[in-house]
Order: structure tokens, then C-alpha cells, then sequence
């Protein structure tokens, strides 16, 4: 059991003296090291320290004796009745003294600051759109490459990724549009039914998931499933280095990584989206025939006839953007990572919340775009 | 004769399933020593290292560390003994998601109830005895060359002064000055915290600028123990070899 540490300040006229006893270890100095930081040294020139009593010693223990005697002024320690371990401790402490006592780097939380940091965020914000839509411009440059140039596209990455981030996603895709299919089709009977409307509950389905449900689904689900997957693979691609053994062997990996997960999207997406309309009209089907009674066959031959054809291109042609959108943004934070694990996972937070973010404002765009164009 | 004696291990046997690394293997580690140990690649120098400290749970055999069985320790025995040692991993393993001065901290968060300003200033003087500049402390592992970590994996294994230090390989990878500056670094240091080392490393330069004796690892068994010399003239042709190749000669040629 080690014994406490203790001591005894004395003057001696301009002198200090610090008679130390017991132990003084990393595990014991705890509650001493503030005790002996919020003693009054004015008046000292230099310090003696008795260590006769002075059971263990280590460096850290030396440390703060050390400290202190900087404290005392002129920062000499003059070790008596010291064991030669000990004075040898003591002097190493000294000599390793940092350059300044940053004891106090506190943070400042202002009004100025306050302005700071926005404007920094701001910036920031504005910085990141800007290298986006470099990024973007890089990209549909190696893809128009590619396009040239077929033998040198990477078929087994492409179909893989069409695979895992296309093919794998249709049950989740069409078990949710079904879902959202069969709550629009709810809310549109429970409200219509007042005004003894409920056929047009066929017009709400149609309208909502061709136009707009169908497309942003499958874009939200893609940005919060393929999206981190995408930065995840390529950030611990670039964690071990692989990403810059790829380049000094020649292999620019905008190619090998980004155009194929690229393609990949720009197929798959509208494929996706095409699912998820199908499945949201059939959710949307089933529910009027189940609350409703309307049959599936007047179901189909109402939408036929009263919801024009135009908001299904309408909703399709987001879809290649939305897709797009999705590869770039998940490519561009992976290859921003850098060599720690904290890194991947800001990286991987970051590109679903952009993608999110994104998916929404392009979205808004479209809506725009096309009431003025009149569809 | 116990008392000088750091570690002592006896009989000790170790296996990966069917694969036996160590065979009722005997090894003395004297208090205040240097001690390397060398042995062909595979031979179970870290395994060794990794049974001491109780990573590697033994087949049979027993571990005393100080005159204390340390052999199957669990909970708060284990913590109790892990103020003991500090060891430094073959690739550093520093926490990549901590800086360098937090990873020299965690440690002494674990082990003691010192004052958190307290403890960043030793971080940083610890950091400083390594050799490394204050201004790599809050700096993240990623951004250091290997050399710088090493050194910051040596400043967290001397967080809590233990009086055993565990090197694996300290040397590895680094150019022939940086590695000549961390073996003066090793000797300087265990002179003035009067350390044990248990140092594992294939450098001849190494063995030859700190270690006071070499054990040699072979065979599933500690073949051979001595001072350098002694070892120069042992006619164990591996062994042999290893000192008495082309670097072993060039290193000998250098320490005369
Ligand atoms: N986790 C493990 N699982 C199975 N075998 C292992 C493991 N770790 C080490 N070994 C085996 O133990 C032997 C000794 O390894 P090691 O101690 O790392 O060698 P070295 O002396 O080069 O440090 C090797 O044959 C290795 O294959
Ligand atoms: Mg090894």
C-alpha cells in the first residue's frame, strides 16, 4: 500500500523550502497536485526541496514538484538530502519543461464568435456546392470517356454494383412504396368520403405516386442504403491506401471506382423507380378495393382514363438525376476520407445528410421546372 | 536469489489448437535489465510477449512477474498487475479515432483520479521524453510518419511509469538514424525510470547499442541466454548465422 503524499512549505528568507514525504506516483498525486497548484509562492526566489522523508518517486510526481518550482521563481530546483534516483528525476523534469504553460486555453463562446463560426459554416457550406458540382463535372467527363471508349469501361464492377445496390434493394423498395401506396390511398378515402367523393381516392394514388412518391422513396432509400455503402467501401479503400496504390499503378480511380458506380445508379434507379410505382399503385389498389369496394379492374381503368401519362414521365425522368446524385455524393465523401477511423464515420454522416439534402432541393427544382413548362 | 529476478517464467506452454508456438519453455528477466529476445520470423517472440502480460492465455505453465503469479488473473487482480508493465505493439496500435496526447492519456484516465489538466500537461512531458515535439499532441496517429509513431506508442506505454516496459519490434520499418536515436532513446530512458525491458526486435544494431543479455528464441524453446559475446560464440547455427552473417559481422564491426 503506497503511503499519501505530503509536505511542509517553509520561507527561509527569500527561499522556499518543500519538505516532501511518502509517496509521490502518477496514483497517488491526485488530490495533492491541486492542493500544492493553489499555494501562495509570491515572494520566492527559487526552491529547495527536502526529500529525505520522500518515499517513491516518479516522473509524473517530479513533474509537478517541478512545476511548482517554476512557479517559485528563477525555476530552479535544488534537491536535498535527495537519493540519486530521485535528483536524476528531478532534473529530467526540468529538463523537458514545455516552452509555455498553456494551462488555460479555454474556449471562447462570444457573440463575436457566435458570428464566427456561422460565417465559417456558411463558407463552408458554400465551398462544399462549389467542389460538388466540380465533382460532378469530373465525373460526366471520365463517363462521356467511357462512353467513347466501351472496352475500357469495368463490366464485372458495374453488373456487381448494379447488383448490390439494385437488384438487392427491390424488396425494400416495393415493400415500402406498398406501404406508402396503402396509407396515401387511407387518408385519401377517410377525407374524400365526406364530400362523398371517395372515387377520386384513384386520382390522389395515381397522382402522388407516379408524379412524386415513387421516385423520392427510392431516392431516400438508396441515399440511406447505397449512399453510406458507397462512402464506406471507398473510405476504407482510401484508410489503407489502397486508393493511392491504384494511381501510382497507372489506375486513375475516378475510372475504376466512380464511373461504374455511376452507370450503376443512372440503370438502376429508374428500374427502382419503376418497382416502387407499381407497388405503390398496387398498394394504393388494394386498399380502395379493401375500404372502398372499388374493384381493381375500375381501379386500373379509372387511372387509365383520368390521370394523364405525363406525371409518370414526369416522376421517371427524376429519377437517373436522383440516382446520380446518390453515386456522386456518396464517391465524393469516400474519397475524402482520410487516414482515421473518425473520419469514415464523419464522412459516411456526412454524404447521407447531403444526399438527403440534395434528393429534397433537386426535388423542389423539378417542381418548379415543370409548372412553368406547364405539365 | 528471487529478488532480483522481474519476470520468471516457467514451464510454459502455448498452442493455436493443434499448433504448439512454446514448449515448456523457461525464461528469467532480471530487475533493471534490458533483455532482447530474437528468434526466426514465426518463431512466437510476440506470443511469448502477448503469454506474459496475459493476452495469450497459457496451456500450462506459470508466469511470476515481481514474485507474484500472474498467470489466469481476471478483473480487478488483472487491472491491479497491468500498472506493472506498458507495452508498446508491434504496429503501435494507437487509437486512430484519439490524438496522440489523448492516447497517452488513456491510461492514466483508466488507472488514476488525476485532475484532467493535469493529466494533458504529463501527457505532453511524456510526449516530450519520447522525443516528439509538443505540437504533435493534438495531432491524430494518421498524421505522424511512422517514426513519430512509434515514439507516441512508447510515450503511452510510460503513461503510468510502470516499471516493466514491453517493446515488440520498437525498430521495424524505421530508417537506420531515426532507429539509432530510438535504442539511445530506450537506454536513456531505462536508466533514469531504472525500467526492465523485455524487448523483442530482429535488429543486430539494436540488440548491440541496449541490451544488456539476449534470450533466442527457436525450436519451440529459449535455446540460449547470454551477453552478446557469449552468444557470438555459441555453435547453434542459427545463432551462427545471425551474428556471424554479413550484418551480424557489420554491426559487430561498428560496436568496436
Ligand atoms: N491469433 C493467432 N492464431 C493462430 N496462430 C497464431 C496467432 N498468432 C500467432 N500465431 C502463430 O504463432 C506463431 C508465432 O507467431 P509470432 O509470435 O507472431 O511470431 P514472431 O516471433 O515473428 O513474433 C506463428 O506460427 C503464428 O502462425
Ligand atoms: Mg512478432
Amino acid at each position: 500500500m503506497p503511503d499519501r503524499p505530503e509536505y511542509e512549505l517553509s520561507t527561509d528568507a527569500s527561499r522556499g523550502r518543500l519538505s516532501v514525504s511518502g509517496d509521490w506516483t502518477v496514483h497517488t498525486i491526485g488530490k495533492i497536485s491541486e492542493q500544492l497548484a493553489a499555494e501562495d509562492t509570491s515572494g520566492f526566489e527559487g526552491l529547495e526541496v527536502d526529500c529525505a522523508q520522500l518515499g517513491r518517486l516518479d516522473t509524473a510526481g517530479a513533474f509537478i514538484i517541478d512545476r511548482f518550482a517554476c512557479r517559485s521563481g528563477g525555476g530552479t530546483v535544488k534537491p536535498v538530502n535527495a537519493s540519486e534516483q530521485a535528483t536524476a528525476l528531478l532534473k529530467q523534469a526540468a529538463e523537458l519543461r514545455p516552452e509555455r504553460d498553456d494551462e488555460q486555453n479555454k474556449k471562447e463562446f462570444g457573440v463575436v464568435d457566435l458570428l464566427e463560426r456561422t460565417g465559417r459554416a456558411t463558407m463552408h457550406f458554400i465551398d462544399e456546392t462549389v467542389e460538388t458540382l466540380s465533382f460532378l463535372g469530373e465525373t460526366i467527363m471520365a463517363m462521356a470517356h467511357i462512353v467513347t471508349r466501351p472496352s475500357k469501361m469495368r463490366w464485372t464492377a458495374l453488373v456487381s454494383v448494379m447488383e448490390d445496390s439494385g437488384l438487392d434493394a427491390v424488396p425494400i423498395v416495393a415493400f415500402l412504396s406498398f406501404f406508402v401506396g396503402m396509407v396515401v390511398a387511407f387518408i385519401g378515402a377517410t377525407t374524400l368520403s365526406e364530400f362523398g367523393a371517395t372515387i377520386f381516392t384513384v386520382e390522389l394514388v395515381g397522382i402522388a405516386i407516379l408524379r412524386e412518391f415513387g421516385v423520392i422513396l427510392t431516392a431516400i432509400i438508396l441515399a440511406g442504403r447505397t449512399n453510406s455503402a458507397f462512402t464506406a467501401q471507398i473510405g476504407a479503400m482510401r484508410m489503407r491506401q489502397e486508393v493511392d496504390a491504384m494511381t501510382t499503378l497507372g489506375l486513375n480511380p475516378m475510372d475504376v471506382l466512380v464511373v461504374p458506380r455511376a452507370f450503376a445508379m443512372l440503370i438502376m434507379t429508374p428500374v427502382l423507380t419503376l418497382i416502387a410505382i407499381l407497388f405503390g399503385v398496387g398498394g394504393g389498389a388494394f386498399v380502395s378495393w379493401l375500404a372502398l369496394d372499388i374493384n381493381p379492374t375500375v381501379f386500373m381503368n379509372r387511372l387509365q382514363s383520368y390521370v394523364p401519362i405525363e406525371n409518370f414521365w414526369v416522376g421517371m425522368s427524376k429519377a437517373p438525376v436522383f440516382g446520380l446524385v446518390v453515386a456522386l455524393i456518396g464517391c465524393r465523401q469516400g474519397l475524402m476520407v482520410g487516414g482515421s477511423v473518425q473520419s469514415l464515420g464523419q464522412s459516411t454522416t456526412k454524404s447521407v445528410v447531403q444526399a438527403l439534402f440534395s434528393i429534397i432541393v433537386i426535388d423542389a427544382l423539378f417542381a418548379v421546372f415543370y409548372l412553368e413548362l406547364g405539365i | 536469489m528471487s529478488e532480483d529476478i522481474a519476470i520468471k517464467v516457467r514451464g510454459l506452454t502455448t498452442a493455436y489448437g493443434t499448433h504448439v508456438v512454446h514448449d515448456k519453455l523457461d525464461l528469467d528477466v532480471k530487475r533493471g535489465e534490458i533483455l532482447g529476445v530474437i528468434g526466426p520470423s514465426g518463431t512466437g517472440k510476440s506470443v511469448l510477449l502477448r503469454a506474459i502480460v496475459g493476452l495469450k492465455r497459457p496451456e500450462t505453465g506459470t508466469v511470476e512477474v515481481f514474485d507474484r503469479n500472474v498467470t489466469d488473473l481476471e478483473g480487478d487482480d488483472l487491472r491491479e498487475v497491468q500498472n506493472l508493465w506498458g507495452i508498446m505493439f508491434q504496429d503501435g496500435a494507437l487509437f486512430s479515432n484519439l490524438t496522440v496526447r489523448e492516447n497517452v492519456m488513456v491510461p492514466m484516465r483508466e488507472h488514476t483520479d488525476l485532475p484532467e489538466p493535469l493529466m494533458k500537461q504529463l501527457a505532453d512531458q511524456k510526449l516530450r521524453m519520447s522525443g516528439l515535439d509538443d505540437s504533435a499532441g493534438p495531432k491524430f496517429p494518421s498524421d505522424l510518419s511512422g517514426g513519430m509513431r512509434k515514439r507516441a506508442a512508447l510515450a503511452r506505454a510510460l503513461a503510468l511509469d510502470p516499471p516493466i516496459l514491453f517493446l515488440d519490434e520498437p525498430t521495424a520499418g524505421l530508417d537506420p538514424i531515426t532507429a539509432a536515436g530510438f535504442d539511445t532513446l530506450v537506454r536513456e530512458l531505462q536508466s533514469a525510470l531504472s525500467l526492465t525491458v523485455f524487448l523483442v526486435t530482429h535488429d543486430v544494431d539494436t540488440l548491440v547499442a541496449t541490451c544488456d543479455r539476449i534470450a533466442v528464441l527457436g525450436r519451440k524453446k529459449v535455446i540460449a541466454t547470454g551477453p552478446i559475446e557469449e552468444l557470438r560464440r555459441n555453435d547453434d547455427p542459427w545463432i551462427q548465422d545471425y551474428f556471424c552473417g554479413p550484418r551480424g559481422r557489420a554491426a559487430q564491426a561498428g560496436e568496436s
